[in-house]
């Protein structure tokens, strides 16, 4: 156990949010604070620290219940808006998926596909308002007759919608280039032939496990904001592998962990759940995602003052490494170099454009901030940490401690 | 001096016609051509950057309407949709003419009228439908 000079509870945070006398800032005015204070002052001072995301998540989706018709139904197959949905649940639960491309959708067929309609952008229009047309088919038996249903359906009239997104915010993510000579059409955008452009997406020093990269207060119940309402981390994600290389500083240096989360859909909002059309690959879905960090000792605090210029992304070549999965990592950037807009690649200068967006990411956790600030959003205590949480880091915090 | 860009649509009955040929010989435009699509009787379509004088830029136009062509302002064509843009960047990359831009260190996309020469590069590339250009209608 280790033996902190600051000592804070989940209970003593909550308690101070309930009266609206939290101290609550986000992850970049951490930093100057920390800078100033130390860290045990300002884990002292500070209570929660914000962070945010705001990017293309492709495992993400909805599960949806649209109600029982008269006579009953159970679907065996169900498009929204003619994308498919999976109808392999009861009666009428459906699961969404936001890569799932429109039953009509050319494809890569011509090639680049344009994916301009999917699971995502369903979602979206749901979110929004919108009417969003039905059609569930099935083989009808004794107790479900109803063979086929037809019906315009808004998210206020669906008995349950819940955003389930099985691997979302993963904690450090790939810097793609392209050394072929053609232009390739990635999940991560398209990549100019020659490494024509660099494309990353992770907000850095904002993005949330980039803050609490042992995953000390992240786990099972924690309460996130989530594409605009209230969601929860309700499992470690698909893939979470705490295992990776990670640099002196404790931080991955490639993607590592990942959070499995959940909320209620219809207290959502369209602005931070935005369908996406990536170019020659699919649809998808952008996520709005912050999680606030209580500071319950000046470890934490250390973690989350941590830096673009700290913060090492993977280069891969996804022109050939990545398709041949050879697990070829070119070298690593700083986030300060990927945010700058351009940075070099032995020797050559390479244009470095990010595919998920600061200014959003930004906004996200200024707005989870403001929730707490109002006494509106109090943290929920992990039931269990992310695997991974135990390791031991000996944070030299005494020495910089002011 | 005066510039200006603007977007010829030429109806099929001028396709096998030496138009720019003429507004430069007759008219002494100077024309700088940014993007040409012409298919055999159908439609061409041209987005140029005329220079000269104003008087002779204006018979320039006056030259081309007569003989048929649209003239069409470049600026009207393109359209970034503020509203639905969210600052991601993609579109940067594809960008020739550094029309779409970034504002630092807010990270705020931008774009610039003048500057875009109609390519159409960023249009599929902007995952959002942010970007639209008319000139096919």
């Amino acid at each position: 156990m280790a033996n902190y000079q600051v000592n804070k509870t989940y209970q003593e945070i909550n308690e101070k949010i309930k009266k609206g006398q939290a101290v609550v800032v986000t992850a970049e005015e951490i930093i100057d604070i920390v800078r100033r204070k130390g860290e045990a002052e300002a884990a002292r001072t500070v209570d929660v620290v914000t962070t945010g995301t705001f990017s293309p998540m492709c495992s993400s989706g909805a599960i949806l219940n649209f109600g029982h018709t008269k006579p009953p139904i159970k679907a065996s197959r169900v498009w929204l808006n003619n994308v498919p949905a999976y109808a392999g649940l009861a009666a009428v639960d459906v699961y969404l998926g936001a890569t799932e491309p429109a039953g009509d959708d050319p494809l890569n067929k011509v090639y680049p596909g344009e994916f301009k309609y999917g699971g995502g952008h369903v979602i979206q229009d749901l979110v929004a308002g919108k009417a969003v047309h039905l059609v569930a088919e099935a083989y009808g038996t004794d107790c479900y007759p109803n063979k086929r249903v037809e019906k315009d359906v808004t998210l206020g009239q669906l008995p349950n919608a819940v955003l389930f997104n099985p691997r979302n915010c993963y904690q450090n993510y790939n810097c793609a280039v392209n050394l072929s000579n053609r232009t390739i059409y990635t999940y991560m955008g398209p990549l100019r032939p020659r490494a024509g452009n660099a494309n990353f997406c992770t907000a850095g020093q904002l993005s949330p496990l980039f803050n609490d990269p042992y995953y000390r207060t992240i786990g099972i119940g924690t309460r996130i904001f989530l594409g605009g309402g209230v969601g929860y981390v309700c499992f470690p994600g698909t893939q979470h592998n705490p295992g990776k290389p990670r640099g002196e500083n404790g931080i991955p240096l490639g993607p590592a962990g990942t959070l499995m989360v959940m909320g209620d859909l219809q207290k959502m909002s369209a602005r931070y759940l935005v369908g996406v059309s990536l170019l020659g690959y699919g649809c998808s879905l952008t996520v709005g995602l912050g999680i606030p960090i209580p500071l319950l000792n000046e470890e934490i605090a250390h973690f989350c003052a941590v830096t673009d210029d700290q913060l090492l992304a993977p280069v891969v070549d996804y022109g050939h490494d990545y398709p041949e999965a050879t697990g070829r990592i070119l070298g690593h950037v700083t986030y300060t170099q990927l945010k700058s807009g351009k940075m070099d690649l032995d020797g050559q200068e390479v244009l470095t454009v990010p595919l998920s967006s600061l200014v959003r990411a930004r906004e996200v956790a200024q707005l989870l901030k403001e929730w707490i600030q109002k006494g509106q959003f109090l943290l929920g205590e992990p039931v269990e940490l992310l695997p991974g949480s135990d390791a031991i880091h000996c944070v030299p915090t005494a020495s910089r401690d002011s | 001096m005066a510039k200006k860009k603007v977007v010829l649509n030429f109806p099929p009955h001028l396709i096998d016609q030496p138009v720019t040929y003429r507004l430069i010989t007759e008219q002494g435009v100077r024309v700088n051509i940014l993007r040409a699509r012409i298919t055999p009787k159908e439609w061409g379509n041209m987005v140029v950057e005329l220079n000269g004088k104003k008087a002779r830029l204006e018979d320039g136009l006056a030259f081309l309407r007569e003989l048929g062509v649209e003239v069409e302002h470049l600026a009207e064509e393109v359209k970034w949709r503020e509203e639905l843009c969210i600052h991601c960047t993609a579109c940067l990359a594809p960008c020739p003419t550094k029309a779409l831009y970034v504002e630092r260190p807010n990270m705020t996309v931008g774009f610039d009228r003048e500057k875009c020469i109609a390519c159409e590069l960023c249009l599929n590339v902007c995952p959002y439908g942010a970007v639209e250009i008319a000139i096919e209608q």
